[in-house]
């Protein structure tokens, strides 16, 4: 057995990076990076749910950004009707996106393939729309969340490096989780019916209802994303619901390497460095990114974690 | 008489015009080993589908130890005491062989909505696994994954991961389906012991095999049991002869 290989050591890279960025944005006082990686430690963590049901589960859901707008909005509503606590907007934000998943995951999972992209595509669409609709909340224009979410002193979310720190804790607990989730007893029947259901089910697993329960904890985890961008932008709007977001959430995990624990995160990180640098360059950045992202997944089969994994033996 | 284990009373199922199964009756009793034979297009798949619960009947009823599971679905079933191989091997390819048992035996310790403990490092769960792999001969493949087994390892996993549920009735689709003469020779031997503590329902084209582990055989042919019986009256049936055995010289000569 080979304890450390190339994808290890990135991974590792990596994962130093987060943790001591602050440190560098503070030393070099490039304030900038830090709002950025916010950013991308939020979005991680939703690409890391996606990869939950997506690359684990074998569920190929592209309606997955609901949920940062339910979380989102949880926050931004509850805020503008005067509850400013931390404590109930985040329970309430979860709570939401586990009861639209439940309710969403209980009729897409009737069906399978092309059919549950489309469904669960449709139902984010529907949010998208609804949202749009809620005159009160700024519809279209989206809602300002004035004040973030207040955690009675525990934590201050105003303070940039207090609120990257809480981000970057969420994502690595977030992944710890589905660590353990994917090596349980419940994690092994997700993945045995993603590779297989019809020998799943001749063994004597009811197969929605562990498909179903893993959709909801996937749901939920992204909830907890919304929840953190919200207070990060100070801002939610129906456009983080909208179709291209919950793309560009199965194009990170895809990019990162589907099914691997750290995939997800590698892939957040190269996709939104590539948009922020490419979009500096030019303004027609996504006519480089387009094709950088097809080669991408045209040449390196399971994602950059794929890649580093046959540098690490080649 | 005793209740059989197995009952299936007046099955029908159409697709279309077609009566792919048309009135099977049939019991297996605990204890038996009873072959399913008949000719490409007989309808044994169909038959087997609806024993397994994959397809439902458009009437008649199958009753295992005296419960009426016509219309139960497939994990139901299971986790009744019936346990399935597949024609096709349908296995999971990217689980180790260990992982493929261990899961059939995770299917019959209760629920699974176990979300924390790592369960590969389940002592109850390999123990039944390796076990289970033992009795197939394959306890030294365990670790391997199943993408990398050969065609006949992977027939002896099917046993093996049927095995692991523990069931009350074995229902092999074509066990020896691709296997070469070693392998299904080894197949025979295993199902010969496996016998002895497991009722099994056999579907297979190896007539040597056939004959030579069965206590009763029904004959399907277009859909309907024309004959049923033990090895000896089935060899001298002639309808038998004529529908399906007539050219098949290897049976007159298997002792």
């Amino acid at each position: 057995m080979k304890a450390f290989t190339v994808s290890k050591a990135v991974t590792a890279l990596m994962l130093a990076g987060l943790v001591l960025l602050p440190l560098y944005s503070q030393l070099s006082g490039n304030i900038f990076i830090l709002t950025l990686f916010t950013r991308i430690v939020i979005l991680a963590l939703a690409a890391a749910s996606l990869n939950l049901i997506m690359g684990f589960g074998g569920m190929m859901s592209f309606g997955h950004a609901a949920y940062l707008g339910i979380g989102g909005y949880a926050v931004g509503m509850l805020a503008q009707e005067g509850v400013g606590s931390g404590f109930i907007q985040f329970p309430v934000a979860l709570a939401a996106s586990a009861i639209y998943a439940l309710v969403i995951g209980a009729l897409s999972l009737r069906t399978r393939g092309v059919y549950f992209i489309m469904i669960t595509l449709a139902f984010a669409q529907m949010a998208y729309y609804v949202a749009s609709g809620l005159a009160r909340y700024g519809g279209d224009d989206g809602l300002t969340v004035y004040k973030r979410s207040d955690f009675s002193g525990l934590i201050n979310l105003s303070d940039r490096t207090q609120f990257y720190y809480l981000c970057l804790a969420c994502l690595f607990a977030v992944i710890f989780l589905i660590w353990r989730i994917v090596n349980s007893r419940f994690g092994l029947v997700v993945q045995g019916l993603r590779s297989n259901e019809q020998r799943m089910q001749a063994i004597g697993f009811p197969a929605k209802r562990y498909q179903l329960v893993c959709f909801v904890i996937s749901g939920t985890m992204c909830g907890l994303a919304g929840a953190l961008l919200a207070n990060n932008t100070d801002f939610v709007s129906p456009a983080v619901m909208y179709w291209t977001r919950s793309g560009d959430l199965m194009v990170m995990v895809i990019l990162g390497g589907m099914g691997t624990l750290f995939g997800p995160v590698m892939g957040a990180v190269v996709f939104l460095l590539l948009e922020e640098f490419l979009s500096q360059i030019t303004e027609y950045w996504a006519l480089i990114m387009g094709p950088l992202l097809l080669l991408i997944v045209l040449f390196g089969r399971g994602g950059i974690m794929g890649a580093l994994g046959r540098a690490g033996r080649g | 008489m005793a209740e059989p284990l197995l009952r299936v009373e007046k099955l029908v199922r159409r697709f279309g015009g077609i009566i792919a199964t048309d009135n099977v009756s049939l019991d297996v009793a605990s204890g038996e080993l009873h072959a399913i034979i008949g000719p490409n297009g007989a309808g044994k798949t169909t038959l087997i589908s609806q024993l397994t619960g994959h397809l439902e009947p458009h009437s008649g009823s199958v009753s295992l130890a005296g419960r009426d599971i016509t219309y139960l679905s497939a994990y139901r079933r299971c986790a009744l005491g019936l346990a399935r191989s597949f024609q096709i091997t349908s296995l999971l390819l990217d689980f180790t062989a260990a992982d493929n048992v261990a899961l059939a035996a995770q299917a019959h310790a209760g629920h699974s909505f176990r979300f924390f403990t790592n369960a590969r490092k389940e002592k109850g769960l390999r123990d039944a696994a390796h076990a289970a792999l033992d009795r197939v001969g394959l306890l030294h493949r365990a670790d391997v994954v199943v993408s990398r087994l050969s065609h006949g390892e992977r027939r002896e996993l099917e046993l093996a991961v049927a095995l692991a549920s523990k069931p009350k009735l074995l229902l092999l689709d074509e066990p020896m389906a691709g296997l070469g003469v070693t392998e299904s020779q080894r197949m025979v031997k295993l199902l010969q012991e496996l016998r002895k503590e497991v009722s099994i329902v056999l579907v297979e084209h190896d007539m040597p095999a056939v004959f030579a582990l069965a206590d009763r055989i029904s004959v399907l042919v277009y859909g309907r049991v024309i004959a049923s019986g033990d090895p000896a009256t089935i060899r001298a049936n002639e309808d038998v002869k004529r529908a399906y055995l007539g050219d098949q010289h290897v049976v007159t000569h298997h002792g």
